[in-house]
């Protein structure tokens, strides 16, 4: 076990340094850092000085380093706009992303699981069907019709009619307002899980199906074990492991910015900034969040792996 | 059952029994598609796509549309510069710009199956060699490349987009590179499961015996084998690179202005809820994409379906 853990965070330390010097290399590909940094007018001896705050005088390699000790140290490198440290940029989104995302999973686990277990345990019938209509709309609309639709729907045309019970935008911090956290994150939790609940029932059924033909359910059953005790005891317990494969990778990735959700809803995430930052050309912003999202995709990955163990004794973490 | 007889010995219609005739896979699978009423509706939508989208100049010609040049007439816009419904000068409406709506999802259209198509045909073709080399050789290569796909799934795809666009600019170039970089590697890695069974078979066997050389097996002998999942897979990744397009387009990261995408006619829909006063804007690119996205989604099933030599044989009804 910990063998295992010391090679996969080994790994995935490796997966940062590729992707650390990928986003280095966008960094320094064609055009001047210096000259960005600097602003459109620019004298002279201010772009040296910039160029020597941002250790720009150095060799390529030197400078590399001077990075990636910076990164070691927890050090994103700073703001072009208004030299603010990316580090706090970034932290500051933190809150309103892991509220959507977190959120969202949760009713998306609620929505496509019970779908896909309906789905499977009778399977060709007419709420077969359904469920797979649901998951093939699912996949086949983007995120933000979705979001566009619900706007509409659940926003302007209740508030047409006098209703506004759902607020189209903003975000308020969970310590701030409890209840104005979660009226504010209603739509967009609605539209992430809508979207995400479709492959969610659609893999519950696949798996769901498979388990359900083997032995030991026959033997359940045998038992005597009630219908409903079999499906969701025996069955699903086996049916879980590839959901949470799904759930780990996809929080892991929305950890890192839900830009869609979060540009439709006006929520002040990590997405949203580095969005704002990408039309401001605030490179240190956008590749520092590249970085972190990265950084959750790995941990969710090693997470996935040791909850497999824990799921399935008959996985052995070598 | 009755239909099942009927089809072996043909006495549904009173004739003698016909003689039994092999048919190959290909002659199997395209008449249970051929069957498959959903499938037709599907290849007849997209075919009809693929004709708008090639002839949109002259579509637009005919419809006397432009969709650059906004509309100054009283048709245009209304005079508080709001667009107009559909009415028989613009069939689908106007857009924010006075625009007529029928020409830009015209000319989107070509822009939507150009990235789907081109970044689906790089990504098979990127997966079919590297998982078939990984696959074949197995041992070190395998290794090797391998980990070089579980990085390139570990880029968070949306914030990496937003960094290469924030250093290089948007283009369609960029667009295409971006999705097919970032999808490659989930046929690689079915392609690699399969070639790693195939290649333990007799005839690959046979093939090394009668002297061919190892990209004479890979290329003759395994790939062969590999085109019926190559075509549903790739069937089903056209409409996600589909959404990807849009979606990027729809952050302002894809096509640039004036071109039109589908994407970026309901990013400009949501802006200032210009949906709310404007329906036809935000329903008809919605349409175009949910029937596309739908359609190569149901035409990938029904192939899985024809394809899938377990099933029980060509007269399995739908």
């Amino acid at each position: 076990m910990l063998r295992f853990l010391v090679r996969r965070v080994l790994l995935g330390a490796l997966v940062l340094l590729i992707v650390s010097i990928a986003v280095f290399l966008i960094f320094f590909a064609g055009g001047d850092p210096a000259r960005r940094f600097c602003g459109a007018i620019c004298p002279p001896d201010r772009l040296a000085d910039v160029k020597h705050r941002l250790y720009l005088d150095h060799s390529l390699l030197a400078q590399y380093w001077h990075y990636l000790s910076g990164l070691l140290h927890g050090n994103l490198g700073y703001s072009f706009t208004n030299q603010e440290s990316v580090n706090s940029i970034i932290a500051a989104g933190l809150p309103a992303t892991a509220s959507l995302a977190l959120g969202a999973a949760v009713l998306w686990l609620l929505m496509g699981v019970p779908i896909g277990v309906a789905a499977a345990t009778r399977p060709r019938s007419i709420r077969d069907r359904l469920a797979t209509v649901f998951a093939l709309a699912g996949l086949s609309i983007p995120t933000f019709v979705v979001g566009l639709v619900l706007l509409e729907l659940l926003f302007y045309q209740l508030s047409v009619h006098g209703l506004h019970w759902f607020p189209p935008s903003g975000y308020v911090p969970l310590s701030h307002d409890p209840v104005q956290w979660l009226v504010h994150l209603i739509l967009p939790w609605l539209t992430l899980a809508l979207v995400n609940a479709a492959t969610y029932a659609r893999l519950t059924r696949a798996t769901l199906l498979e388990v359900l033909g083997e032995d030991y359910i026959r033997t359940a059953r045998a038992k005597g074990l009630s219908e409903r005790r079999v499906v969701y005891r025996h069955g699903l317990r086996s049916a879980l492991t590839p959901i949470v494969t799904l759930l780990g990778v996809d929080i892991g990735t929305l950890l890192g910015g839900t830009i869609v959700t979060e540009k439709l809803f006006g929520l002040q995430g990590v997405g949203q900034s580095a969005l704002q930052a990408q039309s401001d050309g605030n490179l240190p912003v956008v590749l520092g969040t590249v970085l972190v999202a990265t950084f959750f995709i790995v941990v969710a990955n090693i997470v996935v792996d040791v909850l497999y163990a824990v799921l399935d004794p008959r996985v052995q973490l070598t | 059952m009755s239909e099942l007889l009927a089809e072996v010995d043909g006495s549904a219609n009173g004739l003698p029994p016909a003689p039994i005739e092999g048919r190959g896979p290909g002659q199997i699978a395209w008449q249970r598609l051929r069957r498959d009423r959903v499938a037709i509706a599907c290849v007849v939508f997209i075919a009809l796509l693929v004709v708008a989208a090639v002839f949109a100049a002259p579509l637009c010609h005919l419809i006397g549309q432009s969709p650059y040049t906004p509309d100054r007439g009283p048709h245009g816009l209304s005079p508080e510069g709001i667009p107009i419904e559909p009415s028989t000068h613009h069939w689908l409406g106007t857009d924010d710009q006075g625009r007529d709506i029928l020409a830009r999802l015209l000319y989107g259209a070509q822009i939507s199956l150009l990235v789907g198509v081109v970044a689906t045909v790089l990504e098979i073709g990127l997966g079919l060699v590297v998982g078939t080399v990984a696959g074949y050789y197995g041992g070190r290569t395998d290794t090797f490349l391998a980990r070089f796909m579980d990085v390139v799934l570990s880029f968070p795809f949306l914030i990496t987009a937003l960094a290469l666009v924030a250093r290089f600019g948007p283009s369609i170039v960029i667009t295409i590179g971006v999705i097919a970089f970032f999808s490659w590697s989930q046929p690689g890695r079915i392609v690699r499961g399969q070639v790693l069974a195939l290649r333990e078979r007799d005839f690959v066997e046979a093939a090394r015996a009668s002297g061919a050389g190892d990209l004479r097996i890979m290329v003759r002998e395994i790939m062969p084998n590999l085109i019926a999942p190559v075509i549903v897979y790739g069937t089903l990744l056209i409409p996600v690179n589909i959404v990807g397009e849009a979606t990027l387009s729809f952050l302002g990261l894809g096509v640039v202005v004036p071109k039109a995408s589908w994407g970026q006619m309901l990013a400009d829909a949501s802006n200032q809820g210009l949906y709310t006063v404007a329906w036809w804007y935000l329903v008809f690119p919605g349409l175009a994409l949910l029937f596309t996205t739908l359609a190569f989604n149901l035409l990938g099933d029904s192939l899985r379906d024809a394809l899938d030599p377990r099933r029980g044989g060509a007269l399995r009804g739908r």
